[in-house]
């Protein structure tokens, strides 16, 4: 085993974060506007953009899907509670003595375990939990007549509302993850450049040398 | 114009301004997608889109207006639209997704600019230049110069005269016009199954007509009603000039002389060129209707709020219908008549038109913005505009597109208080100016006969769901003689019912005389020549003792005061669209306009403060607990900082 620099992110998978952190910042604050918190846009612009940042952020998840689940890449995300000691440990206590960082990106596992677990909760319950109210939100005017509308679309935002918490939580800590370790800088990079320092077996150092070179610095 | 009463083109042809609506509004539509996508979009799928749309609306849009074949449809700024598709560039699946992707966050990218561009991009309607005559619905073009009549020539001794005249050409008039509420002053609610009408009913502002015709009858469209022996049978009584001669030298006087005091206002008028005014005749001008609809309750704009002189030649600011440099519609263009009985009723009220246009040949039976409009009135160039189309269901035409009534520089009466009415100065009565309105004139703010008035201006009605129907407290209702207060007019509807949609109204606010002993409204005999007429004697006991006696009606012979409300639903001073309100005057948490709506979840206005209050607590926590990690970070002396 040693450490490589290798494509751990493809050029669609860094298209496809960076598109989703712009529509997601747009979503956040197109968002609160309409819910009241701040008037930086009229209501009118705000519900424009929120809308179609949403239907654009649709369909780069509905590609997103399909790529993970084509390209074998949704493995990336199985939550596993091995290593999630030494990474908890690590952020709650290591961290502070000046330690390493316990996890090494391995070629088939390029996010720690922590990372894992909370991808996984984010795209199988945030997100699901808003685009579907959110798509009931937009689509009110169709179900409109049903008894108990009105209950409904006040519990349909209720959910909406307590999902875009959840996910501007997530955003400050994702953000702040990244000052942790090395420099912000190198962790940033692996997703504009696509490669990081990955612990390779030597068959896998092999494959890559061989049959996709462009994938191994 | 003048002079002459337009006929009907070919029944095939479409009726009312519909047609240049639609025109309009097809290239609305037509011009919108395609520049909308075209800005946004790849070419590519700016030329499938664009054909299928384009193919759908025409093909929908087709079976309602007679429209150009495809191919020579309008172009737009010398583009000319595609006339077929062309073939697909051939895919290169490699960069299928990707592509796909950046269009989608191109468009994105684009809307912002579409988003801040200039919302009055056109004027609506578009404002002419030269003064064209006012359009009143089906009917124009004229076949008939009247002053070229014989019969007209006159001399003519009175009205009835003119009236006969009239009958002898137009055989069947006569009969139309005394179905007509303008004759009969009497309407009965199908649903309640309530006499409705100005002749049964009490209203809060100058009370009832019923016993006062001598002076209100002078709005009635015929001749000599002041008792309840006028014989309503009588074609020759009909008043066609009122409403159809455009000379502007025709009045009504009383039918009756009432007392002294008041008579003396009517002396010393100019006599009417009947002859003039029978050869002047037309479809009936803004002028003409406003003659009694834009001074209801007895001076100019006093009781609707939304119909005033204001209208007689309004800038297209006031009134994007009426716009005397606009569309300069008369108020028949909406009101279309059949045999003499006109659409729109505030009596049955179509809150929420679920027909729109109709088929051609159809829907000339109602006043509704959707009879011209549609169901999907927005020009769909937006996401802002689907949303639009969306709230038609919920929300009135008129709710967002009339944002202020009593507009153009005449007020409204707010608050009428009879309690004050009676007050004399040397035994006579009086008169104090208290108000200057927009336009510069002074209003009465107290009168001797009528007590003292609030007016305001530039009102921002009230809103509520309003399912159309009005259940009045006539003379047969009883209350409870110490309820805080009555509705003249009570209306109903909620979120829960599909034909309900949240209306503006006017707000009326009267204190009046009510017979405390046995709860209802009274007759106040107001105007005659006789000891008991409250205007010339001012004794209130009197009044209402020989109101109500002359209809054989029962009183305690106890009179009080009692606060009253009359709601009046906004539907005129319809503002052009760029000054209709913008969502964020209802979405909004502090100072929504439909702050007081209940039964819906407002985005804006509405959230869950618990829900919001825990978000917040998580928000900031976290921040603060990050801070709290980053310190210790910081000042751990072998803290991970490099």
């Amino acid at each position: 085993m040693a450490l490589h620099r290798v494509k751990i992110f493809s050029l669609f998978e860094r298209f496809w974060h960076w598109s989703q952190m712009l529509l997601i910042v747009v979503l956040l604050i197109t968002g609160f506007g309409l819910h009241g918190f701040h008037n930086l846009l009229s209501f009118e612009q705000a519900v424009t953009l929120h809308t179609g940042a949403a239907l654009a952020l649709l369909v780069v998840w509905a590609f997103g899907t399909f790529w993970l689940f084509t390209t074998r890449n949704w493995r990336h995300f199985i939550p596993t509670a091995s290593g999630m000691w030494g990474v908890l440990r690590y952020y709650s206590f290591g961290i502070f003595r000046g330690e390493r960082h316990p996890y090494r990106k391995a070629y088939w596992r390029k996010h720690n375990p922590l990372q894992a677990l909370a991808y996984t909760m984010l795209k199988l319950v945030l997100f699901p939990a808003i685009w579907i109210s959110g798509l009931a939100y937009l689509f009110y005017f169709a179900w409109r007549d049903i008894p108990d509308a009105t209950a409904w679309l006040e519990g349909i935002a209720l959910v909406h509302t307590a999902a875009a918490f959840a996910i501007l939580t997530f955003v400050f800590i994702h953000v702040y993850m990244l000052t942790t370790g090395h420099s912000f800088r190198d962790h940033v990079m692996p997703m504009i450049t696509g490669f990081d320092e990955v612990d390779l077996t030597p068959e896998e150092e092999a494959y890559l040398r061989k049959d996709e070179p462009e994938q191994i610095r | 114009m003048r002079g002459r009463i337009h006929f009907a083109q070919p029944p095939m042809l479409r009726h009312r301004p519909r047609q240049i609506l639609h025109q309009g509004l097809h290239q609305g539509l037509h011009q919108g997608l395609h520049q909308g996508l075209h800005q946004g979009l790849h070419q590519t799928l700016h030329q499938t889109l664009h054909q299928t749309l384009r193919q759908i609306l025409n093909q929908s849009l087709r079976r309602f207006v007679q429209v150009a074949p495809a191919d020579a449809q309008p172009t737009q700024e010398g583009r000319p639209a595609p006339k077929q598709a062309r073939s697909l560039p051939a895919f290169r699946p490699g960069l299928t997704a990707l592509g796909t992707l950046v269009l989608v966050l191109t468009a994105l990218a684009a809307m912002p600019s579409a988003l801040f561009a200039d919302a009055s991009g056109w004027p609506t309607p578009p404002a002419s230049e030269a003064p064209k005559p006012q359009v009143s619905g089906p009917l124009q073009g004229g076949t008939a110069d009247h002053s070229k009549f014989e019969e007209l020539k006159g001399p003519f001794a009175n009205g009835s005269e003119v009236t006969e005249a009239c009958l002898g050409c137009h055989t069947e008039t006569g009969e139309h016009f005394m179905q007509n509420i303008h004759w009969t002053w009497s309407y009965q609610d199908p649903n309640t199954g309530q006499q409705l009408g100005k002749r049964y009913l009490i209203n809060n502002f100058c009370t009832n007509s019923r016993g006062n015709e001598g002076m209100c009858a002078q709005c009635h469209a015929g001749y000599g009603w002041k008792d309840e022996d006028f014989d309503f049978s009588d074609e020759t009584k009909i008043d066609c000039l009122v409403c159809h001669e455009t000379t502007g030298t025709y009045y009504k006087t009383p039918n009756s002389e009432g007392h002294a005091a008041c008579s003396v206002m009517f002396e010393g008028k100019e006599p009417i060129d009947l002859a003039a005014a029978a050869q002047s005749v037309d479809l009936p001008q803004r002028a003409n209707c406003g003659s009694c609809h834009f001074n209801g309750g007895g001076g100019d704009n006093v009781k609707h709020g939304d119909l005033s002189t204001a209208l007689i030649e309004p800038p297209r600011t006031l009134d994007v219908h009426m716009g005397a440099d606009g569309l300069n519609f008369a108020c028949t263009a909406c009101h279309v008549t059949n045999k003499h009985i006109w659409a729109g009723s505030r009596y049955n009220v179509v809150s929420k038109d679920t027909e729109g246009t109709g088929l051609p040949g159809q829907r000339t039976d109602v006043a509704t913005c959707e009879s011209c409009h549609g169901l999907a009135p927005h020009p769909v160039d937006s996401l802002a505009a689907f949303k639009l189309n969306d709230h038609v269901q919920s929300v009135a035409c008129q709710t967002c597109h009339i944002p202020e009534f009593a507009r153009g520089g005449v007020a409204t009466i707010v608050d009428w208080d009879w309690r004050t009415a009676g007050k004399t100065r040397d035994g006579e009565g009086y008169h104090e100016e208290g108000y200057i309105q927009g336009n510069g004139e002074h209003r009465y703010t107290y009168k001797s006969i009528k007590g003292d008035f609030t007016y305001d201006e530039n009102i921002v009605p009230e809103y509520d769901w309003f399912d159309g129907q009005m259940v009045y407290t006539t003379i047969n209702t009883t209350f409870d003689p110490n309820a805080d207060s009555i509705e003249i007019n009570g209306f109903s509807g909620s979120r829960e019912d599909e034909r309900s949609r949240i209306w503006p109204f006017k707000r009326m606010h009267t204190w009046q005389p009510y017979d405390k002993g046995h709860g209802t409204l009274v007759y106040t005999h107001l105007w005659g020549e006789d000891e008991a007429a409250y205007w010339g004697n001012y004794d209130m006991g009197a009044a209402i003792e020989k109101g109500m006696a002359d209809f054989g009606l029962d009183y305690s012979g106890e009179y009080g005061f009692i606060e009253t409300i009359s709601w009046w639903p906004i539907t005129h001073m319809v503002a052009p669209k760029e000054q209709a309100l913008a969502c964020g005057d209802c979405h909004a948490p502090q100072d929504s306009r439909l702050a007081e709506v209940k039964g819906i979840y407002l985005p804006g206005r509405d959230r869950n403060a618990w829900l919001d209050n825990l978000g917040t607590i998580l928000v900031f926590g976290t921040l603060g607990g990050l801070l709290i990690h980053a310190g210790i970070r910081f000042f751990s002396p072998k803290g991970d900082h490099h």
